[in-house]
């Protein structure tokens, strides 16, 4: 039904406040990072002065490092786990419900209690560490989240356990989509029980792949509150991400156009995730 | 015809053909699945345990192990008395902070989603699909790129530092979310209740109010449900927008959790998380598969 | 090829009996077919022989093997289901190749044998497309195809045309027949479609609520079906069943039937005809049975022979089919079906007169529903 004033009306408050609040403030933060903003938004221009800045300071390097690190461990680990516990429920599972309850409460949790939880686990004076010395293992030694090389991990840890529920009950939902009389006929001609799922169910999870990876990789590169709650970034700035980078130099560093510059990065990263895949999805939905 | 074969008649276990018989392949699944259940479970236990203990327990022994004297010191504390910034007012008042943030933002932003997801799938008009496109993309941009302008706009409406301007942030980046799940839900609604309303002379409230909402429960319950458990657990507005008298519960805790001066109450902070943790996981156990469905919806193409 | 023998064969669901005491036992080369309304266990029972499902009492074997508890995989059958079950993700040759591939038969024999499985099938052209560009005739093609490939002792075919539009069915249903004749093969076939049972099957299992209601050639079932559930399900248009009384007539019987207040309408009996059990229903009631097509018009200066009979009717529809014309008589009050020839000038209201061929009469128990011999 063509619209009248009625619906256009009634549409554009949204209209308004996604074209300003969105993609206007994404427009001002990219004029900022040409500016020399500091402390406050100041608005000469410096050209690609911030960028050129930027790409040298060794904060920006750890940063990107650490995402590249963390990102690729999350996605691998989080994939693979979400879609081997998916395949292990699949399994005509008594208790099914139970188990998938288990699975996916921590994304229920906010970062920060999964953060806050974690952090005293993985706390060599109090956690794990020490609960294998209690026990008689002396040598036990788990200091990653004091050590600047290792401490990245263990954002990697509580980060897979938060999402991985998440990943199995999408993949879940594709298991089930497949057609049964497919596995049925898999199973009269011969194949196996892991023959059928290397050869006919997971090549048909593509787009499951796909969705999940798109979604953990753009989880990956906007992760701030996990990493604020379980390392503060720490110890020293071992544990930065681009988006604590952001955080940092805009507010407390006091300077604001590097730190808008970085976020003007951060979307040109996830725009490189996330554009194709909705290009895809929307001709995929136009094309019927 | 019958057969004069006097084959002895078999009567097979389990034969539903639906439970597989149990043998060392069932077990050793049952074992790795109860294995992962022990991990995805050890952190919300070690945290409830450790936050009935009192603070030299918890120096002193396993933080595995359940309390030997148990207290709810720590959580009266967490609740009351604990050191947030530099007031010591515990947890409550800024538990209190993020009902009043959490139940406007969600109210308005499922009200606006729904509206928006009926004018999408009913209307035709130009740019409509451009648009939809670009609240869809807008659930994905990093929230750091609008907190520079956003902190301006807030000081500019007098709306700094307050539970109000929190509600309007999250109401505003809720938007693309909940028009997504209201459009989708909309989209595969049965054309002919429409246009059959529509001949007996429905108007456009008409036909919101009295055909598409009163059967639209399933999707205001899992628009509900992740509108809330995201909210409530948000962190980044919070933590830029508010100040310490708007702060919502998980700035709150992680000020608790990360002083650095003085003595660690780890069964404090432990209780303290739990407490924000609570109202999310009630929600989830209770709601269950709508809980599902809300991530699939999310995650699934617009 | 091999033979199959069901003894006993049970299958419940908790407290829900699905399948009661079937036996059928099917020699090599046979083609049986399991016809019968939704719901009457056939599909079960097929799951059940191919191994997707176990029995709950029971047992099957093949060959003089038993194999009522060994895996599909092992029990050297193939199937082909209702909706092809192609695999999407493989071309055409791979789904035919994958049940070699599977047994691990050696990579040249695969490629041997794909060929000549789909020059058989004339699906040569479409080995290297996906299920997906494949029309729905294409598809059934390849399906019986990857069934093919090994070579198994046994068949089985769950609804395979039912997904096809009607002219498709008819002519695939000629393909399957000859590929039978071809590989002498072992069938065993699935349909809730009378007509594919009766044009394929060398015998036919009529199944109803779980319980076998009658094994039997198609001519058996069509001209002997067991019970009233069989000759109603069987044929097409049904058999018409009328209530009627039997009465001693001369040293012989005679039927009666009269519904309401309609003229009754008498049929004296050959004693070829009919069974000697029949003198027991003397007096009482029975249910009749005679088909469209034992029924004709008679003519000016037809005379009756020995197993014929004239009766009197009205007319009262007029269905012309083309290849002839149904018409539905009101034969002593009851409703009746004939089949006549396809250029007859008649109208509705009409009364005619008939010739039945009684050598076609079936008569059952009012009671027991089942067929007096």
């Amino acid at each position: 039904m063509k619209a009248g004033y009625l619906p256009k009306l009634l549409f554009s408050p949204s209209v308004f406040l996604v074209l300003v609040c969105v993609y206007g403030y994404i427009m001002f933060t990219i004029y900022l990072s040409f500016t020399t903003s500091t402390m406050l938004p100041q608005y000469d221009w410096a050209g690609t002065a911030n960028y050129t800045r930027l790409l040298g300071l060794d904060n920006w390097q750890v940063s990107l490092g650490n995402l590249a690190t963390f990102a690729g461990l999350y996605i691998v680990i989080a994939m693979a786990l979400g879609l081997g516990l998916a395949i292990l429920i699949d399994q005509k599972i008594r208790a099914e419900s139970a188990f998938r309850s288990i699975f996916l409460y921590p994304m229920a949790l906010s970062f920060i209690v999964t953060g806050t939880a974690w952090k005293w686990l993985l706390d060599p004076g109090v956690g794990l560490e020490r609960s294998m010395h209690l026990l008689g293992w002396e040598s036990f030694s788990f200091t990653w989240i004091k050590d600047s090389e290792m401490a990245i991990y263990c954002v990697v840890i509580a980060a897979v356990w938060q999402t991985s529920g998440f990943v199995m009950a999408m993949f879940l939902a594709g298991l089930r989509g497949v057609d049964t009389e497919q596995v049925n006929a898999a199973k009269v001609d011969g194949a196996r029980t892991w023959q059928i799922y290397l050869r006919i169910i997971l090549p048909q999870l593509g787009p499951v792949f796909v969705s999940a990876f798109v979604i953990l990789a753009h989880m990956a590169i906007k992760s701030y509150d996990l990493v604020i709650a379980l390392t503060n970034g720490g110890p020293g700035r071992s544990t930065w991400l681009p988006s604590v980078f952001m955080y940092q130099y805009t507010f407390t560093r006091n300077e604001m156009a590097v730190g808008a510059a970085s976020s003007v990065l951060m979307l040109v990263a996830i725009g490189a995730v996330v554009l194709p895949y909705l290009f895809s999805e929307m001709r995929k939905v136009k094309n019927g | 015809m019958a057969n004069a074969h006097t084959h002895a008649i078999v009567h097979v276990h389990g034969a539903s053909g639906i439970q597989p018989r149990l043998d060392l392949a069932r077990i050793a699944l049952y074992a790795v699945l109860f294995a992962c259940a022990v991990v995805f479970l050890m952190p919300v236990y070690v945290m409830v345990v450790n936050s009935f203990k009192p603070l030299d327990e918890i120096r002193s022994g396993n933080l595995m192990s359940l309390p030997i004297d148990w207290t709810v010191a720590p959580w009266l504390s967490a609740w009351s008395t604990a050191q947030i910034g530099v007031e010591p007012t515990g947890l409550r008042p800024f538990f209190i902070n993020s009902f009043l943030l959490v139940i406007p933002a969600v109210v308005l932003s499922t009200l606006i989603g729904a509206l928006n997801g009926y004018i999408l799938t009913q209307f035709k008009f130009r740019g409509a699909n451009l648009m939809f496109a670009a609240m869809l993309f807008s659930v994905f941009i990093p929230f750091q790129i609008v907190l520079i302008p956003m902190a301006k706009t807030l000081g500019f409406l007098g709306l700094a530092g307050t539970v109000k301007g929190l509600i309007f942030v999250n109401t505003v980046y809720g938007i693309g979310f909940t028009t997504l799940f209201f459009r989708n839900y909309y989209a595969a609604f049965p054309a002919e209740l429409i246009r059959s309303a529509r001949m007996d002379g429905a108007g456009f409230f008409g036909v919101m109010l009295r055909i598409l909402l009163p059967n639209s429960t399933p999707i205001i319950v899992v628009t509900v449900i992740w509108q809330f458990t995201n909210i409530w657990n948000e962190f980044l507005f919070g933590a830029s927008f508010s100040d310490f008298s708007s702060y919502p519960l998980t700035v709150a805790l992680n000020n608790l959790v990360n002083s650095s001066t003085g003595v660690k109450e780890y069964n404090v902070h432990f209780a303290g998380a739990f407490i924000a943790a609570l109202p999310t996981l009630i929600v989830y156990m209770v709601s269950g598969k709508y809980f599902v469905r809300g991530l699939m919806a999310g995650s699934v193409k617009g | 090829m091999a033979s199959l023998d069901l003894v006993n064969v049970q299958k419940s669901f908790g407290p829900v009996k699905i399948l009661h005491d079937i036996s059928i036992g099917l020699k090599d080369g046979e083609f049986l077919v399991l016809v019968g309304p939704s719901g009457c266990g056939k599909s079960t029972l097929m799951n059940i022989i191919a191994g997707l499902e176990e029995p709950s009492g029971g047992s099957l074997t093949l060959e003089g093997r038993d194999i009522t508890t060994v895996a599909p995989a092992e029990r050297n059958i193939s199937m082909v289901f209702q909706s092809y079950a192609l695999y999407p993700n493989m071309t055409v040759a791979k789904n035919i190749e994958f049940p070699l591939e599977m047994r691990k038969v050696e990579k040249s024999k695969r490629a041997e044998r794909v060929k000549s499985v789909s020059k058989l099938l004339q699906i040569e052209h479409l080995l290297e497309r996906k299920p997906r560009q494949l029309s729905g005739g294409q598809r059934q093609r390849v399906a019986i195809g990857r069934a093919l490939a090994r070579e198994p002792q046994l068949y089985l075919f769950d609804e395979p045309l039912s997904n096809l539009d009607a002219q498709l069915r008819v002519d695939m249903r000629t393909e399957i027949k000859k590929l039978h004749q071809r590989l002498k093969a072992t069938i065993v076939y699935v349909t809730h479609d009378q007509i594919e049972a009766m044009t394929l099957a060398t015998r036919i299992a009529v199944m109803k609520g779980g319980v076998l209601q009658q094994l039997g050639t198609p001519h058996e079932v069509y001209n002997r079906p067991a019970n009233t559930f069989v000759a109603s399900f069987m044929g097409s248009p049904r058999m018409n069943l009328v209530k009627a009384r039997v009465a001693a007539h001369g040293d012989g019987l005679a039927l009666t039937i009269q519904q309401g207040s309609a003229a009754a309408v008498h049929i004296d009996l050959p004693r070829d005809a009919v069974p000697a059990a029949l003198a027991r229903y003397s007096g009482e009631e029975l249910i009749a049975g005679i088909r469209a097509e034992a029924v004709t018009l008679a003519t000016e200066g037809m005379v009756a022979g020995p197993m014929q009979r004239f009766v009197d009717a009205r007319i009262e529809v007029i269905e012309p089919t083309g290849a002839d014309t149904l018409v539905v008589l009101d034969l002593g009050g009851h409703e009746f079906t004939v089949r006549l020839d396809p250029d007859l000038a008649l109208t509705p209201g009409q009364n005619a007169r008939f010739l039945v061929d009684l050598s076609k009469l079936v008569c059952f128990d009012p009671k027991t529903e089942s067929l007096i011999a």
